[in-house]
């Protein structure tokens, strides 16, 4: 179980709240969604949960204890830039394999060719450096993965392609995951549960989840205004 | 109904094509090579010419440039090409001292800045802006009389007084690879941090540093000329270009033009060899530009 | 307005030393966009649809090469002439809010490019006026930096600048990448403005699904070439209307349809038709050699089997 409790962000530590009381569980092999327009904070509450921030307040929880400082982190970004999230001066084999040797199975399921490997980051496309990032961060010590917008980017056949690989490989392993997009289509696609957050005042402070919440999920606020935001 | 319009056409023809002219990486190879060529003649031209040139002849005063003496003569007879190398080989080893000196304390620095907490950031960046906000001129004098002054003091200012620059762009360099989203990334698949200062940031820091290092030469070169024109630390017989320039300064009303002109333009030509070298390094060693 | 005939654009690669070998990302590209018209490009990143844009606009990096012809209003653009109507004529809304000059108010970024754009002060000044009022901005807004407006603020600015100048050719680079449903509908809502107004729009996205409503015509790029050229129409749950196993992919792959992969990689064949290897109802024919288009009325495909 992955557990965000009363999660909130700020920079500093006077800034305005990015957002406050964020609440989240996803269980194994769960895949829950994330809706909502963009510059609400989507993005640094999957850096939260990822790891890559550390909370301004709440807590993020793994099966109960807190996320390992160093180690493999077992809840695992996948950025919606993928041109960012790996190094310009590295062949893209030595990317892939940072963190441990993918299986073929799962190169072949996600259409990666082996010519790719011997090149550098500028020399593939968009959508070929997404599918090495997502190949990099499903290593076997993932137990959630989280998917900021994480093709946004890319054309609706490379969309479904990397989609099914990773849903694939979730169903298979156990792995949760949290889809954070603005694309309802998508997220109704791939999602058993969507939680939509509403941005009427510039924050995540309203939300409600669409589908069958659980009670104390979601995000602390004024849960009519969010209705009607929603509505 | 096809129109064939050609864009890009290459403007290298013949003989230029048959050096490789038509392909970048070879200009560029070409551009290197060079200029390592012009550092390589000036160390064999001094080999060659020895240090006779240095003698005064008073038989051979003030002497246009001829074949005998292609810079010509000084008003003490001494052969000006002969001085003009040893000036250049005299900066280039204070120019390589002091860029060496200059870039590793930068790259102390930097990284130390950017990776030790705010309190060292703090006083790392109020000593850059301190040595930033002083004339250099001013600082280069102030540094040499402050060590002694001489020969010494010219090294120890040229080496002291080019960090700060340098500094700022490794410091921001490595606080943004920190920032840098496959940095975080591979913090979070269980990568150590020596592993990450080794695998991902000096791999990217260390051509920055080569090229920074590159381009501080000609900065200390210049300066140590200038240091020498102004007449501080080195002695008048030293055969530094300054002091050529200086005392070509003398010489200038009475139309005795090579004393000023030649070794001006021979010192011009070696700082922007080592220009020409760091910006072609820089474009080779980057691989994205390295593909145009 | 804009004719592209079989563009083909090379880059010129370093391996190992200073050796190289040819790209051509780009190979057999063909469009024509008319005055009144919104064309969207829809493809994949990495087919190319980028590089047509800096094509037409003449600027591709120094290692490309460009054959085959690229007619505005019926002439070559030569580079001479690409300089000349860059930004006049031929304008571009680029990608990303980044930009905009950050350290320029909004009001002096937009004047400036009617200047650029061959007007007077004076007159430069009432079209940036114009251009303000015609996307809703306040006056006040133009006194502002563009760090003090919010992202579809900005984006708006971008599109007055591009089309303050009585361009007749406005070229959207991912005119709704990144924006949520609302602000994409805006965003592309002022391009079809622009197309009613009788300029000619060329929209380059990756994004079928938001740019279909607004498009008249699409040209689905895949491996560097237009596989089709069709009415937007044709885009619908009776697939018919659809001429090349691409385009039905690419539609089939949204997540309202089917959101169906089989047509995934991105690699494209040396030789032959560059979709033939996906392809299910790929012969030796499509193998051997590419195929030339097949003109319909309302566009053309390019398939052996169509």
């Amino acid at each position: 179980m992955l557990e965000a409790i009363d999660l909130g962000y700020r920079f500093g530590s006077s800034g305005p709240w990015l957002f406050q009381g964020m609440n989240i569980r996803i269980g194994p092999g769960e895949v829950v969604g994330l809706f909502g327009p963009s510059g609400l904070g989507k993005t640094t509450f999957g850096h939260l949960l990822g790891g890559y921030l550390a909370p301004a307040q709440g807590r993020v929880l793994l099966g109960g204890a807190a996320l390992p400082v160093r180690g493999y982190c077992p809840v695992q970004c996948v950025h919606q830039h993928p041109e960012l999230s790996v190094n310009p001066r590295w062949r893209l084999g030595r990317t892939l394999r940072e963190a441990y040797d993918p299986p073929e199975a799962l190169l072949d399921s996600l259409g990666i060719a082996a010519a790719w490997l011997s090149r550098y980051p500028h020399e593939l496309s968009g959508g070929e450096l997404q599918r090495i990032a997502v190949a990099r961060a499903l290593g076997p010590g993932t137990r959630y993965l989280v998917a900021d917008e994480m093709t946004a980017m890319l054309d609706a056949i490379t969309q479904a392609h990397i989609w099914r690989a990773v849903m694939d490989h979730c169903r298979e392993n156990g792995v949760g995951a949290l889809v954070i997009s603005h694309d309802e289509a998508l997220l109704a696609r791939l999602c058993s549960r969507v939680i939509a957050c509403g941005g009427v005042t510039g924050g995540m402070s309203a939300a409600v989840d669409l589908a069958g919440m659980e009670s104390g999920e979601g995000f602390a606020g004024d849960r009519a205004q969010a209705a009607g935001s929603a509505a | 109904m096809t129109q064939c319009a050609t864009l890009v056409t290459t403007p290298f023809r013949g003989f230029g094509r048959l050096l490789g002219l038509d392909c970048r990486r070879t200009r560029l190879l070409w551009a290197v090579g060079i200029c390592l060529g012009v550092f390589a003649g000036i160390f064999a031209l001094a080999a060659g010419l020895g240090t006779a040139g240095l003698d005064p002849h008073l038989a051979v005063r003030n002497q246009a440039p001829s074949l005998a003496h292609p810079f010509g003569t000084d008003p003490l007879g001494r052969d000006m090409l002969t001085r003009t190398v040893r000036g250049l080989l005299l900066s280039l080893k204070v120019g390589l001292l002091a860029s060496l000196v200059s870039s590793v304390l930068a790259l102390v620095l930097g990284v130390a800045s950017a990776t030790f907490g705010r309190a060292v950031d703090a006083v790392v960046n109020w000593l850059v802006d301190i040595f930033m906000t002083i004339p250099h001129l001013v600082l280069l004098i102030l540094i040499s009389f402050a060590a002694g002054g001489g020969s010494r003091g010219v090294i120890v200012a040229v080496a002291f007084s080019h960090w700060p620059a340098l500094t700022r762009i490794i410091r921001s360099e490595v606080l943004q690879l920190r920032g840098a989203l496959y940095v975080r990334t591979a913090r979070r698949l269980g990568r150590s941090h020596w592993e990450i200062a080794r695998t991902h940031l000096l791999p990217h820091l260390l051509p920055q540093f080569l090229i920074g290092l590159i381009l501080l030469f000609p900065h200390a070169i210049l300066h140590e000329a200038a240091l020498s024109f102004l007449g501080i630390g080195l002695s008048p017989h030293t055969p530094a270009v300054g002091i050529l320039l200086s005392e070509s300064m003398r010489h200038l009303s009475t139309g005795y033009w090579w004393l000023g002109i030649l070794p001006g333009a021979a010192l011009m030509l070696m700082v922007k060899c080592f220009d020409i070298l760091g910006t072609n390094i820089d474009r080779l060693s980057d691989p994205r530009t390295a593909q145009e | 307005m804009l004719r592209v005939n079989d563009l083909t654009i090379s880059f010129t690669r370093y391996g190992r030393g200073v050796s190289r070998d040819a790209l051509k990302p780009v190979c057999g590209l063909n469009l024509d966009v008319k005055p009144g018209e919104l064309l969207a490009v829809i493809g994949s990143s990495g087919s190319g649809k980028s590089l047509l844009a800096h094509a037409i606009l003449g600027i591709l990096p120094g290692n490309c090469r460009v054959e085959g012809g690229l007619l505005f209003r019926g002439e070559p653009l030569t580079p001479r002439r690409q300089k000349a109507l860059r930004g006049r004529s031929i304008a571009l809304i680029p990608q990303s809010v980044g930009f905009l000059n950050p350290l320029v108010r909004l009001g002096g970024q937009v004047r400036r490019a009617a200047a650029l754009s061959g007007m007077a002060g004076g007159q430069a000044r009432h079209a940036a006026d114009a251009a303000f009022s015609r996307y809703g901005l306040a006056p006040a807004v133009s006194r502002y930096f563009p760090h003090q407006v919010s992202g579809g603020m900005a984006r708006r600015v971008l599109s007055a600048t591009a089309t303050v100048g009585d361009a007749d050719l406005i070229i959207a680079d991912e005119p709704t990448t990144g924006l949520h449903r609302e602000a994409s509908r805006e965003s592309l809502g002022f391009l079809r403005a622009l197309a009613d107004a009788g300029k000619s729009v060329l929209v380059i996205t990756h994004d079928l699904k938001a740019v279909l409503p607004w498009a008249d015509r699409v040209a689905v790029f895949h491996g560097g070439t237009t596989v089709e050229l069709t009415a937007a129409a044709n885009f619908s749950n009776d697939l018919s209307g659809l001429r090349h196993p691409y385009s039905r992919a690419m539609w089939m792959a949204l997540p309202e349809n089917e959101f169906a992969a089989e047509h995934a990689s991105t690699q494209g064949g040396e030789q032959g038709c560059p979709f033939s290897y996906l392809c299910g109802c790929s012969d030796a024919a499509c193998a051997a050699a590419p195929p030339a288009p097949v003109l319909f009325e309302d566009g053309f495909v390019r398939c052996h089997h169509a």
